[in-house]
C-alpha cells in the first residue's frame, strides 16, 4: 500500500480523546499512517493536541478548546467550527478551519500557518510568536495584543483595539478596523508587503482574486519598547 | 548636640522630632517621583515587617511526647509530588524545592549552579518566565517548567523533556501582576528565546492569552496532560491573596500540586507599591490552603508547596507542621550563591547601596553576577562552587528542620502538625490559628485569654 494512501479512522463516539491523542504521540517519523479521519468531535476539546508529526488529521464536525495546541508539523482540517486557542502555541505545521473559530485563535504560536475560512472572535493571534494566521472572514476586539511576531491577515474587519501594545508582528487587513490599540499605527504598504500577501492568499487559495493594495498594514509604533514617564497613560 | 544640654541656662525647648509617618524613606520616595516621574522598579520581596514564621516557636516533647533520639532514630524528609493524576509522579529527598526564577532575570551560570546545587541534594528546580535553557536541563535532575502567561521560549519539546509543569497564575510579590525585563537584561541570547527585539523593556502579561477563570483553567490542564500523554505532575502556582478559594479552584481543575506564594516573596523586578502592598503574609496563608484541601478531601493527595520568605529549617518545620507538603525558596538560594554577599561591598557602594540591601536586581548590574546577562559580571559565578554552596545551604535546611521534628517526636517532618506550634503575638496567633503561648486561646476561634 502507498504511504500516502494508509489511512486511520477514529470514532469520538466510541473511542476517547485520550486514545486518539495517543495513537498520535506514538507516531514515529517516516510512519506510513499518514491520513487520520475523526469522527464525532462534538466539541471535545484537545483534539489532536500535541502532534508532532507530518501526518494530516481530517476532524469531521466542530471541535472544543485547543484542537491542535502545540502542533509540530501536522495538517489538521477541521470541517466545522472550533473552540477557544484553536493551535494555541503551534510551532509549525498548518491548521484549516472550515468554520469560525473562538477566542484566542492562534494564540503564542510560535511558527505554521492557521488558515480560518469564517470568523474568529476575539483575541485572534494574542501574543503570536511567528505563526501566519489567515481569516478570511472578520476578527473581534483586542486582536493581536501584545503579537510579538509573524502574520495576521484578515479579509473582512477587525474589531476594537488592534495590535495593543503589539511588538514586532505585521498586520494586513482589508476591511475596516474599529479602533487600534496602544501604539499599533497603520504603515506603508511596500512592495515587500504586498509580496507577502501574496504568499497568503496562495495560502488561502484566493490569489489572482484579490489586489494586495485593498489591504492596510498596521504595525507598532515602537513607543512602549522603553519606559518613559511622558507614555505612562498608554501602558 | 541640643541647646539645653550646650547651655544649661537656655530655654528648654522641643526637639526637633521626625515624623512616623513621613520618615525618611518615605520623603525620599515623595522627592525622587517628583524628580523622575516614574515609580520605583526593584527585586526581591516585601521588605517591611510583617508576622512570620518568626512568631512562631515549636513545643518540644516532655511528659505526654517524648522525643527521637537526635542521631539515631530515623527522621524522613522524602516527599511525593503529583500523585493525584501524573503517571510519573516526581520523588525528592528533601521538603524544599528551588521557586521558578527565570533564565534572563537570573544569568546561566546562576540557572546552573541551583540545577547543581538542587541535585546533589535531591529536589528540583523550576524554569520561570523565558523558557528553559540547556544550562539548567542539562544540571537538573529534576525540572519543573513554567506555563506562565507570556509563554516567552514554551514548545512542547522542551515541555516533553521537563519532569512536571507548573501553570503560574500568580506570584506573591505581585497577585495580580504580569513580569518585566528591563532592557539592560535583554541580551541577544534573551531577546532570542523571547521573540523580542534586543535591549527592550520587556512587559509579560499579567493574564494566560487563551484562558481566563476556573473553568477554562480545567481544560487548559486538560489540554496540558494530554500534550504530556497523562505523564507529568501539573502544578498551579498562585500570589496569596484569597488562598482557600485559589486552593479548592485549582483542585477542581484537576491540579497534582498547588504552590502559594506569600507577600515576602521574591521578585526579579516588580513595582515597589506591588510588592508591599498587594497579597497577604505566607503565615496568613498556609492554613487556610491546608483547610481548602481538607474541605475537599484532598489533603496530602494534592501537595501543598508554600513560599515567601523561607530561611532555614525552622521555616521549613514550622511551614510543614501547619500543613504544607513541601517548601520552596527563591531569594534564600541566590543568597547562598553568593547574592548580596559583603565581598564585593566596594562595588555595591558604587551603586548607591551596600551588601545586604541590595535589590536593584532589574538593573543587570549585580557585582555577584546572578541577577545579570552581563557576560563579565556572570563570570563571578563558578556554577560547580556555588553549587556546592547551595547543597550545603539545602542540607543545613534539612538538618535542623529534622532536629525540630525529632524534638517534637516526630519520624518524618511531615508528621509536624498545628498542635506542635503556639505563637508568640496575637497577629500571628490568629494568622496561623494556633495559641498564643501560655493560653488556649486562638484569636478569633476558641476559648479566651
Ligand atoms: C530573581 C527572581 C526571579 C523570579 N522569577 C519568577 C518567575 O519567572 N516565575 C515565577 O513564577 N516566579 C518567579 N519568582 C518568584 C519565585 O518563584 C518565588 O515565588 C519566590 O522567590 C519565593 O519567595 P522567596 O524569594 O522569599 O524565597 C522570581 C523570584 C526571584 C527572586
Amino acid at each position: 500500500m502507498n504511504a500516502s494512501t494508509q489511512s486511520h479512522a477514529f470514532d469520538l463516539s466510541s473511542s476517547t480523546v485520550r486514545e486518539l491523542n495517543s495513537a498520535l504521540h506514538a507516531l514515529k517519523e517516516g510512519s506510513n499512517a499518514s491520513l487520520w479521519r475523526v469522527t464525532n468531535p462534538r466539541g471535545l476539546h484537545a483534539i489532536a493536541a500535541g502532534v508532532d508529526a507530518p501526518v494530516t488529521v481530517e476532524v469531521d464536525g466542530p471541535v472544543g478548546y485547543y484542537c491542535g495546541g502545540m502542533n509540530k508539523h501536522a495538517t489538521i482540517h477541521i470541517r466545522g467550527s472550533a473552540g477557544v486557542g484553536v493551535a494555541q502555541n503551534m510551532m509549525s505545521g498548518f491548521v484549516h478551519i472550515e468554520g469560525d473559530a473562538s477566542q484566542a485563535a492562534g494564540a503564542t504560536a510560535h511558527g505554521g500557518t492557521l488558515l480560518i475560512e469564517g470568523n474568529a472572535a476575539a483575541r485572534c493571534g494574542i501574543s503570536m510568536k511567528g505563526v501566519d494566521i489567515i481569516v478570511k472572514g472578520s476578527i473581534g476586539h483586542m486582536s493581536a495584543f501584545m503579537a510579538q511576531a509573524g502574520t495576521l491577515t484578515v479579509f473582512g474587519d477587525a474589531g476594537e483595539a488592534l495590535g495593543d501594545s503589539i511588538y514586532e508582528a505585521r498586520l494586513y487587513v482589508r476591511g475596516s478596523v474599529k479602533s487600534l490599540g496602544s501604539d499599533c499605527v497603520e504603515k506603508e504598504m511596500r512592495d515587500e508587503h504586498k509580496a507577502q500577501l501574496f504568499e497568503r492568499f496562495k495560502t488561502a487559495g484566493v490569489d489572482g482574486q484579490i489586489d494586495p493594495g485593498e489591504f492596510k498594514r498596521y504595525g507598532s509604533a515602537r513607543n512602549l519598547y522603553h519606559f518613559h514617564v511622558d507614555n505612562a497613560g498608554a501602558y | 548636640m541640643n541647646e539645653h544640654v550646650k547651655n544649661p541656662n537656655a530655654a528648654p525647648r522641643t526637639l526637633p522630632r521626625e515624623s512616623a509617618t513621613f520618615d525618611q524613606h518615605t520623603l525620599a520616595e515623595i522627592r525622587r517621583a517628583a524628580a523622575t516621574g516614574i515609580y520605583d522598579i526593584r527585586g526581591a520581596g516585601a521588605k517591611r515587617k510583617l508576622p512570620h514564621f518568626d512568631d512562631l516557636l515549636m513545643l518540644g516533647a516532655s511528659i505526654s511526647r517524648y522525643p527521637l533520639e537526635g542521631y539515631r532514630e530515623k527522621c524522613g524528609t522524602d516527599v511525593v509530588l503529583g500523585t493525584r493524576f501524573a503517571k510519573k509522579p516526581i520523588e525528592l529527598k528533601i521538603p524544599i524545592t528551588i521557586a521558578g526564577m527565570s533564565f534572563g532575570s537570573l544569568s546561566g551560570p546562576a540557572k546552573e549552579a541551583l540545577g547543581r546545587g538542587a541535585s546533589q541534594m535531591g529536589t528540583s528546580t523550576t524554569t520561570g518566565d523565558g523558557g528553559m535553557t540547556q544550562e539548567e536541563r542539562g544540571h537538573s535532575k529534576t525540572l519543573v517548567y513554567q506555563y506562565l502567561p507570556s509563554r516567552y521560549g514554551m514548545n512542547p519539546d522542551d515541555i516533553r523533556k521537563a519532569d512536571a509543569i507548573e501553570v503560574v497564575v500568580g506570584q506573591g510579590a505581585k497577585p495580580g501582576g504580569g513580569g518585566m525585563l528591563l532592557g539592560q537584561k535583554i541580551s541577544p541570547r534573551v531577546a532570542k528565546m523571547r521573540t523580542l527585539p534586543e535591549g527592550i523593556d520587556q512587559r509579560s502579561a499579567c493574564r494566560h492569552p487563551d484562558w481566563t477563570g476556573p473553568d477554562d483553567l480545567e481544560i487548559k490542564i486538560e489540554e496540558l496532560r494530554e500534550i504530556t500523554d497523562w505523564e507529568k505532575p501539573i502544578y498551579v502556582k498562585v500570589g496569596a491573596s484569597r488562598p482557600y478559594y485559589d486552593t479548592a479552584l485549582a483542585v477542581k481543575a484537576g491540579a497534582d500540586v498547588v504552590v502559594v506564594d506569600g507577600m515576602q516573596g521574591g521578585t526579579a523586578a516588580t513595582q515597589e507599591v506591588f510588592i508591599e502592598h498587594v497579597g497577604i503574609p505566607t503565615l496568613a496563608c498556609i492554613r487556610n490552603a491546608v483547610k481548602a484541601l481538607q474541605d475537599l478531601g484532598m489533603h496530602r493527595k494534592v501537595q501543598l508547596i508554600v513560599s515567601g520568605g523561607i530561611r532555614n529549617g525552622a521555616d521549613v518545620a514550622k511551614a510543614l507542621a501547619l500543613g504544607a507538603d513541601a517548601v520552596a525558596i527563591g531569594t534564600a538560594a541566590l543568597v547562598a550563591l553568593g547574592d548580596n554577599d559583603p565581598q564585593w561591598e566596594d562595588e555595591y557602594q558604587k551603586l548607591g547601596t551596600h551588601a545586604g540591601a541590595y535589590d536593584d536586581w532589574h538593573e543587570g548590574l549585580d557585582p555577584a553576577g546572578i541577577t545579570t546577562q552581563n557576560a563579565e559580571l556572570m563570570k563571578r559565578v563558578d556554577p560547580v562552587k556555588a553549587g556546592r554552596r547551595l547543597a550545603n545551604y539545602l542540607s543545613v535546611m534539612t538538618l535542623e528542620a529534622q532536629t525540630i521534628a525529632r524534638a517534637c517526636g516526630k519520624s518524618h517532618v511531615h508528621n509536624l502538625e498545628p498542635e506542635d506550634l503556639v505563637a508568640l503575638t496575637i497577629e500571628a496567633a490568629a494568622m496561623a490559628q494556633v495559641p498564643l503561648a501560655g493560653t488556649n486561646w486562638i484569636p478569633g476561634q476558641t476559648g479566651s485569654f
